[in-house]
């Protein structure tokens, strides 16, 4: 980092005080608005319902990720990866039908002081549902564009009075070998189990979803409940969520234990730190043809204006 | 053998298992026309052509068991055409990975052939199989006498070389890939050690690898 002597410093590159108090309120008012956009837009601007699920109510349009094109439903639908219902790409939306997603409670514990449950019925009320389109990048080089519908997680995380240990949160996906058949064989250790950093898991583009295109999760998308951090590669957006806890120690999580050496606890997006099997500094688009060109990784998949802070100073091909 | 079942393998058998071989080929350009091969078309073909090429490699590696079984030669008749579908489904396997994923960026190809072993194999397999395609035909045959048996031994490298490719590239389901390696066990095993399939040991011949 430069660092500029008072000497170095013109008069006229010093801001004036009253424009830099002017922009840290607009610098707050853009985090409270959930960064990037600091009214609602109408609710025109809303991403059209795709017209095949139970479409949720009064869903705020929060401007973010308006420049995006999202990716086509039937794929954001149809190319899921959701282990729990079997390995390929096509096997969650034949077979999440047997996933019961209505009564859904999820348990919140560890260092807070009032953990608790609350109901899936519970969260859609209390929360304004608000549309964000974000890109989408998997770990496998391939990426796509999605409407989600949910809120900010820090929302839910500050309801329960997480203490001065909580450094982490921890998530687990429901176990039910009924409900997700893929369960029955042991392709990873079950619950699929995620984790993030206190400040990841409170940035204002931490996002808890409850659906997309603006209608309830299908099932093969995480119904009825499931994280979405745009930052880091998909694995780390644990889907149909039933545990949420606080922890002093980092929380181990499925695919880091799985493959330490090709995944890590922060996985966040960078063309910089290949996969050891595969380059991650391109991306195929879903949707597009067969014959069309990959596309450049960006750092922190396009979010690093809004994100990059939370790992100044650290080494991020050694915490990858 | 009679002049019916000749004319039957050479009108029937042999023509039918032509076009069966290119109908996964025939579908893969259909769905190419038709802008319909799913959300990551590039995924599809690569894997679609990769699954066709172990596939056919097995069942050529099964003409030799099975005429051990059924005591037919005609199962050899068939194999010189499914070793060279096989050939086929590997270099468009490999023309799709050079032309649409890495786009003709030649040094990446190489890097990646260097440094990521599941690339290595897979390479190393194509380019075992450019000679042996080579040298199928009849007079090849001829020409390098007891020599072609040797070298179309390396067919079972190629199995193996095929196998590890796919074992080394799965993220973390390895089903489909152990079911692979298991047939390819078995038609190999069966070639050392006949008894396995309870087969009959001929005399002078107790090793078949033709």
């Amino acid at each position: 980092m430069l660092i500029k002597k008072p000497s170095d410093i013109k008069a006229s590159q010093i801001t004036d005080r009253a424009a830099y108090e002017q922009r840290r309120t607009f610098l707050k008012a853009a985090a409270l608005a959930g960064v990037g956009a600091i009214t609602s837009g109408p609710a025109a601007a809303l991403v059209k319902p795709a017209g095949k699920g139970e479409a949720v109510s009064g869903i705020k349009d929060s401007g973010i990720g308006a420049d995006l094109t999202p990716t086509e439903y039937e794929h954001v639908t149809g190319y899921n990866n959701f282990y729990e219902f079997g390995t390929g790409k096509s096997d969650p939306a034949r077979n999440a039908h047997t996933l019961h997603t209505r009564p859904w409670t999820v348990v919140v514990d560890g260092e807070c002081e009032v953990p608790g449950e609350i109901g899936i019925e519970d969260l859609l009320k209390s929360y304004t549902q608000e549309e964000r389109i974000y890109r989408l990048r998997c770990v496998e080089a391939w990426s796509m564009v999605v409407p989600w519908v949910g809120f900010p997680l820090g929302d839910l995380l500050q309801r329960f009075k997480p203490t001065s240990q909580a450094k982490y949160v921890a998530f687990e996906t429901l176990v039910d070998t009924e409900q997700m058949p893929g369960q029955k064989r042991a392709v990873l250790e079950w619950p699929y189990r995620e984790g993030l950093r206190m400040d990841e898991a409170m940035h204002p583009l931490t996002l808890l979803a409850t659906g997309l295109y603006g209608e309830l999760l299908p099932n093969q998308n995480g119904a009825p409940l499931r994280l979405v951090v745009p930052w880091k590669y998909g694995f780390k957006s644990i889907k149909s969520i039933v545990r949420i806890s606080f922890s002093r120690q980092i929380p181990e999580t499925t695919w880091w234990k799985y493959a330490p050496k090709e995944y890590g606890f922060y996985s966040n997006v960078n063309p910089d730190v290949d996969h050891p099997r595969w380059s991650q500094a391109r991306e195929r688009y879903i949707g597009e043809g067969l014959f069309a060109s990959k596309h450049p990784t960006l750092m922190f998949n396009g979010y690093g204006d809004q994100v990059a802070s939370l790992y100044s100073g650290m080494d991020l091909r050694k915490f990858f | 053998m009679t002049t019916n079942s000749e004319s039957w393998l050479r009108f029937v058998a042999k023509p039918a298992v032509f076009v069966a071989c290119l109908v996964p080929f025939g579908l893969l350009v259909k769905g190419a026309l038709d802008g319909d091969l799913g959300a990551n078309p590039l995924e599809h073909v690569t894997h679609a052509t990769g699954d066709w090429t172990l596939r056919l490699l097995l069942v050529t590696l099964a003409m030799t068991p099975l005429r051990q079984l059924t005591g037919s030669t005609a199962w050899i008749r068939l194999r010189r055409m499914l070793g060279l579908f096989t050939f086929f489904y590997a270099t468009l396997h490999f023309l799709i990975w050079i032309w649409l994923d890495q786009e003709l960026v030649w040094g990446n190809m190489v890097a990646d052939i260097a440094k990521r072993p599941y690339v290595t194999v897979g390479f190393a397999a194509w380019l075992l199989l450019v000679p042996l395609a080579a040298t199928s035909t009849r007079g090849m045959m001829r020409r390098l006498g007891r020599r072609w048996k040797s070298l179309h031994r390396a067919v079972y490298a190629v199995g193996v070389l095929g196998v590890l490719h796919y074992l080394w590239l799965v993220k973390a389901d390895l089903l489909e890939p152990l079911i692979y390696a298991g047939i390819l066990a078995l038609l190999l095993a069966v070639r050392w050690r006949p008894h396995l399939l309870r087969l009959p040991v001929r005399p002078g011949r107790t090793i078949n690898v033709r």
